[in-house]
């Protein structure tokens, strides 16, 4: 009897495993894409990053049940599920980057390196050198999120304390601050150097401005420049109900992806990008109408996107095993809109968009979708009931790639075999 | 026959009082619509970790009818704990609102959903307001 149950067990668990692999995890994928759930219900997980043993990294948004917000996932049977998952840190955030043996991990208000040994564990969980310091976190668009370039700068977003820089914020009728002294120490990319310690904003450079909130952001290898995803602003209708209806505010902006160089301004809070008018849009607070045009000074983004979606991470494809279509092309990460209510909610997937010589070279197109887990083409109504929100990404050593989700703490593993 | 009379208006004005309390309700739900749902969304839902939810939100089905007016008329921009989680996003103020438009958006988020808590009157609005 006992034996029959032990085998039963066994049975449960090889089917679960063999259905886990047949559905691909719930997700929906293009042809000859499998994905295993890598992990389940680790804590929040934001960014995620992964060494070249393979060994993946998760950065928690808080502390999770066990009391850890750095999350170590290995999986040593290599069958596509982590078998081994310890965590350390005590801190929440966003930001998690690793460059050979240094691991970078971001609070709201700090940049932190852990020292990695042979096998990728940390050396010195309790003592971090501390990178950065001091940085400003609002509650709204607090965290930070980095990447590093090929000479060991970081990269770190510092997202306004704002929607669009009103006197009074989310205010209806507050007029805008004009210059808006938000920019000063927010709604931009700061740029430190990644050995030295405890550097504060005077050490540091304002990279690029005009930025209200990024969350994904990359370094692309092949341009040798910064990519930035921005999350455009909220509540056009809700403040101006006389020039944007609902159906309007579910459109308006777009979310929109910036090719960054030093000195850089993506034109926050003074315009919005509309995707129709395919314009830099004087923003309301401003003087605008819905029509005026504005930021002169202000780049054009490189690809744009529906409105609300939440591009919570980037990265450029640098493997080869995805077919050559995704090679140096850019997955985006779209945690899902909730501003776009009372319409229904739009992203909840991982986008793909392919590059050529640097430069877009196709439309963007849904590439992971089911996130959700409703069933068919159901969208998503109210936030709350999505299964999961994909959060953050990273590619293996093998070419794999990695999504994590914030919601319940899931990790799935795309692969492409012929 | 005076006894008579008494029960018909009785159950006349039972009958005005529940009509007035659903008109209530409905311009309630009409300011939910307008001004909250964007945030709190069609379920009372909330956002995970940005836009607190109200169905079963302790704080909503709570006693502290003074906060819940003051965080109506004035906003709030504060991270908020609340039932085990976190929300950050700022809430937008409604100083336009009357006494009258908080004891029916209150009413309704009170009873909408999953939540059973009492309805709120005007006069509890005054008086929480006049408490501070």
């Amino acid at each position: 009897m006992k034996n029959v149950k032990i085998f039963l067990a066994f049975a449960f668990i090889a089917i679960s495993v063999i259905a886990n692999a047949q559905n691909n995890a719930g997700l929906k994928l293009p042809q000859g894409f499998k994905a295993t759930l890598f992990a389940d219900t680790i804590g929040s997980a934001r960014h995620i990053a992964i060494t070249s043993n393979g060994v993946l990294f998760a950065k928690l948004m808080y502390p999770n049940k066990a009391g850890k917000s750095i999350i170590r996932l290995e999986d040593k049977n290599n069958d596509g599920v982590a078998d081994n998952i310890t965590g350390w840190g005590n801190y929440g955030g966003t930001g998690i980057y690793v460059k050979g043996k240094s691991l970078y991990a971001t609070s709201d208000n700090d940049v932190f390196l852990y020292e990695l040994n042979d096998k990728d564990e940390v050396v010195n969980p309790l003592s971090p050198k501390t990178i950065v310091k001091g940085l400003i976190a609002k509650n709204q668009h607090a965290s930070k999120s980095i990447t590093l370039d090929g000479q060991n700068n970081v990269y770190v977003n510092i997202g306004a304390y704002s929607n669009a820089c009103q006197e009074k914020d989310r205010m209806p009728g507050s007029k805008g601050m004009m210059p808006c002294p938000i920019l000063d120490s927010a709604g931009g990319i700061w740029k430190f150097d990644g050995n030295k310690e405890n550097q504060v904003y005077g050490d540091g450079i304002r990279y690029a401005t005009g930025l209200r909130n990024v969350v994904g952001l990359d370094w692309n290898t092949s341009t040798n420049s910064l990519f930035v995803m921005q999350h455009g602003r909220d509540q056009l209708n809700s403040f101006y109900p006389t020039l944007y209806t609902d159906a309007q505010n579910a459109e308006l902006p777009a979310e929109t992806m910036y090719e960054l160089h030093q000195g850089d301004n993506a034109g926050w809070p003074y315009v919005y990008f509309d995707p129709y008018q395919k314009k830099k849009i004087l923003s309301p607070e401003y003087g605008g109408d819905g029509k005026k045009e504005g930021g002169e000074n202000a780049i054009n983004p490189t690809v744009f996107f529906p409105a609300h979606m939440a591009p919570n991470a980037l990265l450029f494809y640098t493997g080869s095993q995805f077919p050559e279509k995704y090679q140096h092309g850019a997955f985006i990460a779209f945690h899902g809109s909730w501003n776009r209510a009372p319409l229904p909610q739009e992203g909840y997937f991982v986008a793909f968009v392919p590059f050529k010589n640097g430069k877009p070279s196709g439309e963007w197109e849904i590439f992971a979708n089911g996130f959700s887990g409703l069933s068919g083409d159901e969208k998503v109504k109210n936030p709350r009931n999505a299964k999961a929100r994909p959060c953050g990404l990273a590619q293996g050593p093998d070419g794999s790639l990695y999504v994590s989700d914030d919601n319940k703490g899931a990790i799935f593993k795309i692969s492409y075999s012929k | 026959m005076n006894y008579i009379k008494a029960f018909v208006f009785s159950f006349f004005m039972i009958g005005f009082v529940n009509e007035m309390s659903a008109q209530d309700l409905k311009k309630g739900k009409h300011i939910y619509e307008t001004r909250c749902l964007v945030c709190h969304q069609a379920d009372g839902g909330g956002v995970p970790n940005m836009n607190a939810p109200l169905d079963g939100s302790s704080n909503v089905v709570g006693n502290d009818l003074a906060r819940l007016v003051r965080i109506i008329k004035g906003g709030y921009s504060e991270k908020i704990a609340l039932d085990g989680m976190y929300y950050s996003n700022a809430m937008t103020a409604n100083p336009d609102l009357t006494d009258a438009d908080i004891a029916n958006v209150l009413s309704y988020v009170r009873t909408s959903w999953s939540n059973k808590a009492s309805k709120v009157t005007i006069d509890q609005v005054r008086a929480v307001k006049n408490k501070k």
